[in-house]
């Protein structure tokens, strides 16, 4: 890309004016209405941008102001927010599913005056938040469906805006053309809310240039073209579904598909079949429990035929994706295998032409990870957060791997400070938090690094890992690096560990609590021949802690490898005599483990395991289903597990 | 939000005086009321009141032996439903009676039917004007399949379905007729909670969106003091109340019917 042109394409208005001369006939937008994909191609996008932006203005809305949309992804809220753009406005997205509180939050925050709502339900939000948000003067909604009896002055359809819009160009035929090349690109582009665990959500101000720059870099690292196609299907309003289907798709000139609605997405995908694709690890997952499933009930023939070739794809597929020398016969077979399975497994999937497919968020099991790569589908894992822009760390197409989030983004500077955490620098950090300077003073540091919040490692050869929040992260008497959370699922990835909780923060050494999975281990048991009564009796087997310790000493076998963490390896465990339950206050709902519930609860055991003893009686309290309580008393083996010499740092 | 303004017009239907047995039982006996344009009218009552029989009579399932339906001002003995469903009354049934093996399009597709006017001979060659005509019925179709917010099913063989989308399916069948009058034998039978809210959120858009005559048969008195106008209650076979809600509630002979009475 030439310098200069990149230069005064310094806005995404700018951009699609570009897009729309040079690639005008091509599709930007594609939307399932009735049952079929309507396309619109970027001139008419431009069109639509247009009208809407002189529409915008007819409403009265000024530069700088600050405009909301709350809504699915549609082509109308994407041509919207370029539209605030093109008049200088700063687009703010919404979750469509926040309550209205957490709406009225955002609209008052944000001073926002006129609202862009996708149907009657966000509408009905806005409207129980009018009075008290004085500020917010006018309403905008896409769909008409059940909208006939409100009457409100102040609330227009998106089609009677667009009608406004080109009367109004009309008379004013300077104007768009004029307010889009006002805008310039340090100018505010969006101001996403960060969801926010903790305390009150933050409005993260990026401008145009974190946009439009980091867009361009990685639009060039994964050498993205106008013909790539992708299925926008999470929240418009969070950073990576715009990030994709608005920065990038301006950037790139690549066609962005709007499923039909949430229930559609997986036979959408199916019928788009994008060539770049991101999902959260819990989509991946979901997708691979569906096909084993569904192998199950497949004839013994086909069983046998998935099982032989999966299997010969987790030895050789990986190779073959990476171009690394596989032997002949061995690429006959996967070439056979792609032929009978992998090719129309990825068809079911929707994965067919899937060129990129990336991952993030949560940890991703290295088994799924790997069945994914192994059938050839390039699934990369990347990492960023709100605040960078998206892209923190990638890894790019020739070293993949499933334990780490890849070395830093181009121009993205990264570094690990004395407390374990991720600062990074680079052209994708946040301007500000909107009206909230502490928040950004003890965010950003004066010379441009920015506090993710992070722990992380680097390994040897300059990949990031991350480990766990900061906070969590503790550090053994010795001073070795601790992170629960991380050994925790590092041993939640083995099919018969359910749950583990580590303890170490202090302390001499790293010990953990272990829940089996009563159907892989019940499972494996019977396969074993081993008999058992019930859960506690099948926990206190010394064969199933033979089988966990097994699964332990591995871990610690990867520990070692890992000069920072090899200090963190687990010597000793045992084995929970009752699954930990949310009834009992253990984990939360969504399955978090209560570290200071369980640590309070369990203080003898976790005693005991930092002591010589071999085995502990427990009474341990429990919530039945009805509301009852009751003592449950077990007798505890506590067991040592190997540990493993730590390799050696890298010089430098 | 508005409360909508109601256009409830004059009398779209009206029975007078219908006596319907089998055999030796009366199942209806000698009720009349009327259904007025764009109302939404209950018929309530408990088991083995008549109701599903009321209904039957007004789409001319049963003939009744005496008593007259009167439709769009024809006075009628003997209603033949298939002209009923010509003259634009379509209804769903207690026992839902959709073709399991086929797709939810296919099913609502079929609700077409009496639209069609092209013959067998290009229908079965999908040639010509039947392809137009395919392609406009489709896209009505698909405007119910929107507004019932059942695009995920669209390709999927009902039988497959969980009852309350079933139900939904049977729903947007009568509705593809483009119905002035749609006849609901207990929507809501069989549901969860959730899915009797969303079934009175579309019985009362189809009522707003497309101005359609809604008579419904209900057990759950809940839901129908809520959706409907007016409310007609029937035990064994007659008519013991007919008026809005709230006077339905607080009239003694319906408690009585309902709650049972000392003797």
């Amino acid at each position: 890309m030439a310098k200069d042109a990149a230069k005064s394409d310094d806005t995404f208005p700018k951009l699609l004016i570009r897009n729309a001369s040079r690639i005008g006939a091509r599709p930007a937008y594609r939307e399932k209405e009735y049952g079929i994909w309507q396309t619109y191609d970027w001139a008419t996008s431009l069109a639509n941008v247009r009208a809407i932006a002189c529409g915008l203005a007819a409403l009265g809305a000024k530069r700088g102001d600050k405009i909301a949309l709350i809504g699915d992804n549609r082509p109308r809220l994407y041509w919207t927010i370029a539209a605030i753009q093109a008049i200088g406005g700063v687009a703010v997205p919404v979750y469509q599913d926040s309550v209205a509180e957490e709406v009225q939050f955002v609209l008052d925050h944000a001073e926002v005056g006129i609202a862009y709502a996708e149907d009657q339900e966000q509408v009905d939000k806005l409207l129980g938040n009018m009075a008290r948000c004085p500020q917010l003067k006018t309403v905008i909604y896409e769909d008409g469906r059940g909208m006939r009896h409100y009457d409100q002055p102040f609330l227009h359809s998106l089609a009677k805006v667009e009608e406004l819009g080109r009367k109004f160009d009309a008379e004013h035929p300077e104007f768009f053309a004029a307010e889009v090349a006002k805008g310039k690109g340090s100018d505010i582009s969006v101001i996403p809310y960060t969801s926010g665990t903790t305390g009150r959500p933050k409005g993260v101000m990026l401008s145009f240039d974190n946009l439009i720059e980091t867009s361009r870099r990685s639009v060039a690292f994964d050498r993205l073209s106008e013909s790539e196609d992708i299925l926008a299907y999470l929240p418009p309003a969070w950073i990576g579904q715009h990030y994709f289907s608005f920065g990038q798709a301006m950037v790139a000139g690549f066609c962005v598909n709007c499923p039909e609605s949430g229930a559609t997405v997986q036979s959408d995908l199916k019928e788009i079949g994008p060539t770049f694709y991101f999902a959260p690890p819990r989509v991946w997952e979901g997708l691979l429990t569906q096909v084993m499933v569904r192998i199950e009930d497949a004839s013994w023939i086909k069983r046998k035929m998935f099982a032989y070739f999966i299997d010969h794809a987790r030895r050789v597929g990986l190779g073959i994706l990476e171009g690394k020398s596989v032997g002949f016969v061995d690429r006959a077979l996967y070439a056979l295998g792609e032929v009978l399975v992998y090719g129309p497994l990825k068809n079911v999937l929707g994965l067919s032409r899937v060129r990129i497919a990336y991952t993030a968020g949560e940890a991703l099991g290295p088994d799924i990870f790997n069945f994914y790569r192994a059938i050839g589908i390039n699934l990369k894992q990347l990492y960023g957060q709100t605040e960078s822009t998206v892209y923190l760390t990638i890894q790019s197409d020739s070293d993949v791997r499933g334990d780490t989030v890849g070395p830093p983004a181009p121009d993205m500077e990264v570094r690990i400070d004395d407390a374990g955490e991720v600062l990074y620098r680079g052209p994708g950090v946040f301007v500000g938090y909107y009206k909230n300077d502490e928040a950004t003073r003890s965010t950003k540091t004066a010379d441009g690094w920015v506090h993710t919040g992070d722990a992380g490692v680097f390994t040897t050869d300059g990949h990031l890992k991350i480990i766990d929040r900061v906070k969590d992260v503790g550090r053994l008497k010795n001073g070795a690096l601790f992170a629960p959370k991380y050994l925790e699922n590092k041993l939640k990835f083995f099919p018969f560990i359910l749950e583990a909780v580590a303890h170490g923060a202090n302390q001499d050494a790293v010990a953990a609590f272990i829940n089996i999975d009563l159907n892989a281990v019940g499972n494996w048991a019977e396969r074993q021949g081993i008999s058992y009564s019930s859960y506690q009796d099948l926990a206190s087997k010394p064969e199933v802690y033979g089988l966990i310790r097994g699964n332990i000493e591995q871990v610690n076998r990867d520990l070692a490898q890992d000069p920072d963490l090899a200090g963190s390896q687990i010597k000793r465990f045992l084995i929970l005599h009752k699954e930990l339950d949310p009834d009992d206050g253990e984990i939360t709902r969504t399955r978090k483990v209560r570290r200071n519930v369980v640590a309070e609860r369990y203080a003898p055991l976790i005693e005991a395991l930092y002591s010589d003893k071999k085995e502990i009686d427990v009474q341990a309290k429990v919530t039945f289903e009805d509301g009852r309580t009751g003592t449950i008393k077990a007798r505890l083996h506590l067991a040592d597990a190997a540990t493993f010499p730590a390799a050696m740092k890298k010089a430098g | 939000m508005n409360a909508p303004a109601k256009r409830i017009g004059d009398v779209l239907l009206k029975v007078e005086n219908i006596s319907l047995s089998f055999g030796a039982v009366k199942a209806i006996n000698d009720v009349s009321f009327e259904i007025r344009e764009h109302e939404i009218l209950a018929i309530i009552g408990p088991n083995g009141a008549g109701k599903s029989s009321m209904l039957n009579c007004i789409n001319g399932f049963y003939h009744p032996q005496e008593g007259t339906v009167t439709y769009k001002g024809v006075k009628r003995h003997d209603v033949d439903p298939h002209d009923a469903a010509a003259r634009g009354i379509a209804r769903t049934f207690q026992n839902i009676a959709l073709f399991k093996g086929m797709t939810t399009l296919d099913n609502i597709m079929t609700g077409r039917n009496l639209k069609m006017t092209r013959g067998l001979f290009w229908q079965a060659l999908w040639a010509g004007p039947a392809v137009t005509e395919e392609m406009a019925h489709r896209r009505k179709v698909e405007d119910i399949i929107d507004f019932l917010e059942i695009q995920s099913v669209r390709k999927v063989p009902v039988g497959r379905l969980p009852y309350g989308l079933q139900k939904r399916v049977e729903l947007g069948r009568a509705l593809a007729a483009e119905p002035t009058l749609l006849l609901l034998d207990e929507p809501m039978a069989g549901m969860n909670l959730e899915e009797k809210q969303d079934m009175c959120r579309f019985i009362l858009d189809v009522n707003d969106e497309f101005g359609t005559t809604i008579c419904l048969i209900e057990h759950d008195m809940g839901v129908v003091m809520d959706i409907s106008d007016r409310v007609v209650v029937l035990d064994y076979g007659r008519k013991i109340a007919d008026g809005t809600p709230d006077a339905v509630r607080k009239d003694q002979t319906v408690i009585d019917a309902y709650l049972g009475v000392q003797h």
